[in-house]
């Protein structure tokens, strides 16, 4: 039908046929449907992201009375193992001996600790290769190892040795008292 | 369904629905008149082999699901209350568990097939692509049906495999986060593994509704790796492969009746039977036995980014495999040194998939240690798994292509009906014709 009637008219803009109209009209109508699709595509995406009571959660005191000196308890935070270790004085110096050494993820013993507070070690209990829980007590410097693919951490949870690219978490924390924590 | 149709109505009724829908038209074209080449081995029955296992996997799936519950505090029990309390839920739930690795098995089965006749080189390479996509849906249907029964094997697998997706640089954290809907793999992470679980299998049943529809422009492709010629070179698909295939599947069904009635765990793992416990790791943690090999490979590079691309690729480098085979020659059986080379790679595939269950450090040779290269003692599965993978990685990306510039290839038959096919190598000066140009 167009051409029929754009050949007897040599001007376009009196029929209303100009093509760079239609042209916008097509794109404007593209546009407004890709935006229209991406604006509704992220609430479906962002559903999968942590859910508000999951959120609500993220925080958890700890008694710290309850840990004797060279012990660790590991307690459940935002679904993770949570390490809570009381330091021997020997893990320490073990671990303060060792802040120049040859490191992946070089941190001095001081930054993993609060200032003042070298006994409690609290790291979140998972290892920075893929996840798995180490245990305490095995590996060749004296802290913890991973069984899934045999990471070794040190006494400050540092890493020394193994796949993982990363010292184990220090999570945020605060000691509400001298025998009280609060983690998240 | 392309082609010439051989489809005749018969009845009225079937008149006026090829009409309006002629899906008595297309069952015909395709599985009842639809030309195939008259060579087919037995190799070629695993496609049927594999369309069963999806429907034996899909029904026993959509029971289970009336039963299981999708929750942390549930899910545990609700297998075992299938296990035990549900009428025949032992038999379902085994057929599940044990269909889904015959399942991969036979597609391990189809696959080396493909690489040894070259069934991905053109005019098959939608075909073939179209394939690593369905492999890649099973992976991903197989490692979240396994998290669903929540022991201790599902949550630190899952643990570990979700972790992967971590090593991506700056975004990679907060991927995991989203996957996890927590912090840590817990009861968003099951309910969303379970629904995902029970969406990709009819995806999977979409994508092979592709897979044939690509496989019928070109049709098969064959043991000669010849195109077919005339109608002497065909037979039509019933009842000649319907009733090999039927054959093959029988075969097939026996051996999966003989893992689901006499040896139904073996293929599992017993801390699977422990409920999940986030605190604990498992001291071995091993993946179910199809997923070996790729295992291997992540571990025998001693980054863990490098790992997880090393593994990625490893299926990657399939999807652009019809590009690096510079051959025009299909099938290896005109490829005496090709041969060679295919058959060290199903044994690379193999010993990665031994080097996976076992522990790095172990020693493969029981002589204890001998010295350390680099980092680890070269007496050690790690070292094999380096060794192994390198070549799995040399086949696909030097050996494909090199191969095929400057090797000389057997004289390949003239035609699949042709007399020489039975004896290829003395085949007469007449048959001799240059393969390049049979593509």
């Amino acid at each position: 039908m167009a051409d029929t009637v754009v050949g007897d008219r040599p001007d376009p803009h009196v029929s209303g046929e100009d093509p760079s109209r239609r042209d916008f009209i097509h794109i404007a109508a593209g546009a407004a449907a890709v935006g229209a699709v991406a604006t509704l595509a992220w609430p479906f995406i962002d559903q999968m992201n942590p859910a508000g009571d999951t959120l609500a959660l993220a925080s958890i005191e700890f008694d710290l009375s309850k840990v004797a000196k060279g012990q660790q308890v590991t307690v459940k935070w935002r679904g993770k193992p949570l390490f809570v270790r009381s330091r021997t004085e020997k893990e320490i110096a073990a671990a303060v001996k060792d802040d120049h050494a040859d490191m992946r993820d070089p941190q001095a013993d001081a930054e993993r600790h609060k200032p003042g507070k070298a006994e409690w070690l609290i790291l979140i209990g998972t290892c920075t290769h893929l996840g798995c829980v180490p245990t305490f007590g095995g590996g060749e410097y004296g802290g913890w190892f991973c069984p899934c693919h045999g990471s070794v951490y040190d006494t400050s949870g540092r890493i020394r040795k193994g796949p993982a690219p990363k010292n184990l978490a220090v999570p945020d924390y605060a000691f509400l008292s001298d025998t009280k924590v609060k983690v998240g | 369904m392309s082609g010439h149709s051989t489809y005749e109505p018969k009845t009225g009724f079937e008149r006026w629905l090829d009409m309006r829908l002629p899906l008595i038209r297309m069952a015909n074209d395709t599985m009842v008149s639809f030309p195939t080449p008259k060579n087919l081995n037995y190799w070629w029955t695993f496609g049927g082999i594999l369309a069963v296992m999806l429907g034996f996997q899909i029904v026993t799936g959509i029971i289970l699901a009336m039963h299981y519950v999708p929750h942390v505090d549930h899910a545990f029990a609700s297998v075992e209350r299938i296990m035990r309390d549900v009428n025949y839920g032992w038999l379902i739930r085994y057929m599940h568990a044990n269909g889904a690795s015959m399942f991969l098995l036979a597609v391990y089965i189809h696959m080396f097939r493909n690489l040894y006749y070259g069934s991905y080189k053109a005019p098959r390479e939608v075909l073939w692509i179209l394939g690593c996509v369905i492999y890649l849906l099973m992976m991903a249907t197989a490692f979240m049906g396994y998290v669903l029964p929540w022991g201790q094997m599902s949550f630190h697998g899952a643990v570990v495999i979700t972790n992967l997706i971590g090593a991506l640089p700056v975004i990679g954290d907060s991927i995991t986060t989203w996957l996890w809907g927590g912090f840590a793999v817990d009861n968003p992470t099951l309910n969303r593994f379970f629904s995902l679980h029970f969406l990709l299998p009819f995806m999977i049943a979409g994508v092979v509704g592709l897979h044939i529809w690509a496989l019928h422009v070109p049709g098969n492709n064959n043991p000669l790796g010849i195109n077919v010629k005339s109608k002497e070179d065909t037979v039509p698909f019933h009842p000649y492969y319907t009733v090999k295939d039927g054959f093959a599947i029988v075969l097939f069904l026996i051996l999966f009746a003989s893992f689901v009635f006499y040896n139904p765990n073996v293929l599992g793992h017993a801390d699977n039977y422990i409920p999940a416990n986030p605190l604990v790791t498992p001291a071995h943690i091993v993946p179910e036995w199809y997923f070996l090999p790729f295992y291997a490979i992540l571990r025998a590079v001693p980054n863990k980014l490098g790992g997880v691309i090393g593994m990625f690729g490893a299926i990657g480098v399939l999807f652009v495999l019809p590009w690096l085979d510079t051959s025009k020659v299909r099938s290896m059986r005109f490829r005496p040194t090709a041969r060679l080379y295919f058959f060290i790679f199903v044994l690379a595939c193999i010993v990665l998939g031994f080097c996976g269950a076992r522990l790095p450090d172990d020693p493969v040779v029981p002589i204890g240690s001998t010295f350390t290269l680099i980092d680890a003692d070269l007496n050690s599965f790690v070292w094999l798994s380096r060794v192994a993978a390198l070549y799995y990685f040399a086949y696909f990306l030097v050996i494909l292509p090199v191969l095929g510039l400057i090797e000389t290839p057997l004289p390949v038959p003239e035609s699949i009906s042709a007399p020489v096919l039975s004896h290829p190598a003395s085949a007469p000066a007449g048959a001799t014709a240059s393969p390049e140009k049979r593509g």
